[in-house]
């Protein structure tokens, strides 16, 4: 069930235009069209390919600061991991959760219209999620590599 | 200037964001407009820069990497080297997969895939410990993560 080198070219090359289509990324893979297409969905199949999807440009609909949140958590209450998720899932504008294993328990990305919004964010919806023991703020400046591409 | 989104161009916008793949005829039987009706709604909101680029989500486990290290980066050397050598060397490496302009306790914000521990070590050492002004590096291993649709 592994890929081979061929599904691996045509995964370099999906992963490098998602957008642009079959026919041209087929010949940029060195393979027919029809081909291209079987193996992309024999690999969607065997949930190699797990989605194609959009991602939404916050900016464009007015949103435009973007924060990386840093938790430490309270480890002494055990069902601390499980209760700050289940509130930071509330907060529709988290747009990601991320869970770590090093100095910082769970990361944030929060989205915001302008400061006064995160402000208000910050304080109503971030400060009140429970078992907080440390935060730190990354807010992002600019996006310098973003296809988070894999490797092949 | 902010674009309005109507209730049917924001479960367009989600179900996008699920599967760029799913054909307009598809996406207008589950909201009961025609196909012409929603490819030019969809054509609308991607000329509108609705949407960021697209993603081809792998399984990474099954392509054999499995470690994801989040890395802080601080800069050694602030004003004398220059950012843009640094991001563009940075970008270079195949394993980091995303890299993003911070303000906080840290400058950089990467995101690297590794085959394992031992793998991602090699990365950091040689690859990017090695950067010139790359000061005080922070390193958390990915557990978890989720994306959630955000404020639509």
């Amino acid at each position: 069930m592994p890929i081979d080198d061929t599904d691996r070219r045509i995964l370099r090359q999906l992963q490098a235009d998602p957008e642009e289509s079959v026919v041209i990324l087929a010949a940029r893979a060195g393979v027919t069209g029809a081909t291209f297409a079987r193996r992309v969905e024999k690999m969607r199949e065997t949930g190699v390919i797990r989605a194609i999807h959009d991602q939404v440009n916050w900016q464009a609909l007015g949103y435009a600061v973007e924060v990386s949140l840093r938790f430490t958590l309270d480890k002494t209450e055990p069902r601390a991991f499980d209760e700050f998720i289940a509130a930071a899932r509330e907060v529709p504008e988290v747009i990601s959760i991320g869970t770590f294993l090093g100095q910082v328990d769970v990361r944030l990305l929060i989205i915001a219209r302008d400061m006064p919004d995160y402000q208000r964010l910050y304080r109503d919806h971030i400060l009140t999620l429970p078992h907080i023991s440390d935060i730190e703020a990354l807010m992002h400046v600019a996006q310098v590599k973003e296809r988070q591409e894999v490797p092949l | 200037m902010t674009l309005e989104l109507d209730e049917i161009d924001r479960a367009l916008v989600r179900a996008l964001c699920e599967d760029a793949t799913q054909s307009a005829g598809a996406l207008g039987r589950d909201y009961g407009l025609s196909q012409p009706a929603t490819w030019r709604r969809i054509k609308r909101l991607r000329e509108a820069g609705v949407f960021g680029p697209r993603r081809v989500d792998l399984n990474l486990e099954k392509l054999g990497f499995g470690v994801t290290v989040f890395l802080g980066i601080k800069l050694a050397t602030k004003g004398r080297v220059s950012l843009e050598n640094l991001e563009r060397a940075v970008s270079a490496i195949p394993e980091v997969q995303t890299v993003q302009h911070v303000l906080g306790v840290y400058d950089y914000r990467l995101r690297v895939v590794a085959q394992d521990l031992p793998d991602f070590e090699r990365v950091l050492r040689r690859r990017i410990m090695t950067l010139p002004g790359v000061g005080n590096v922070e390193a958390n291993v990915l557990l978890s993560e989720e994306r959630r649709i955000g404020p639509l």
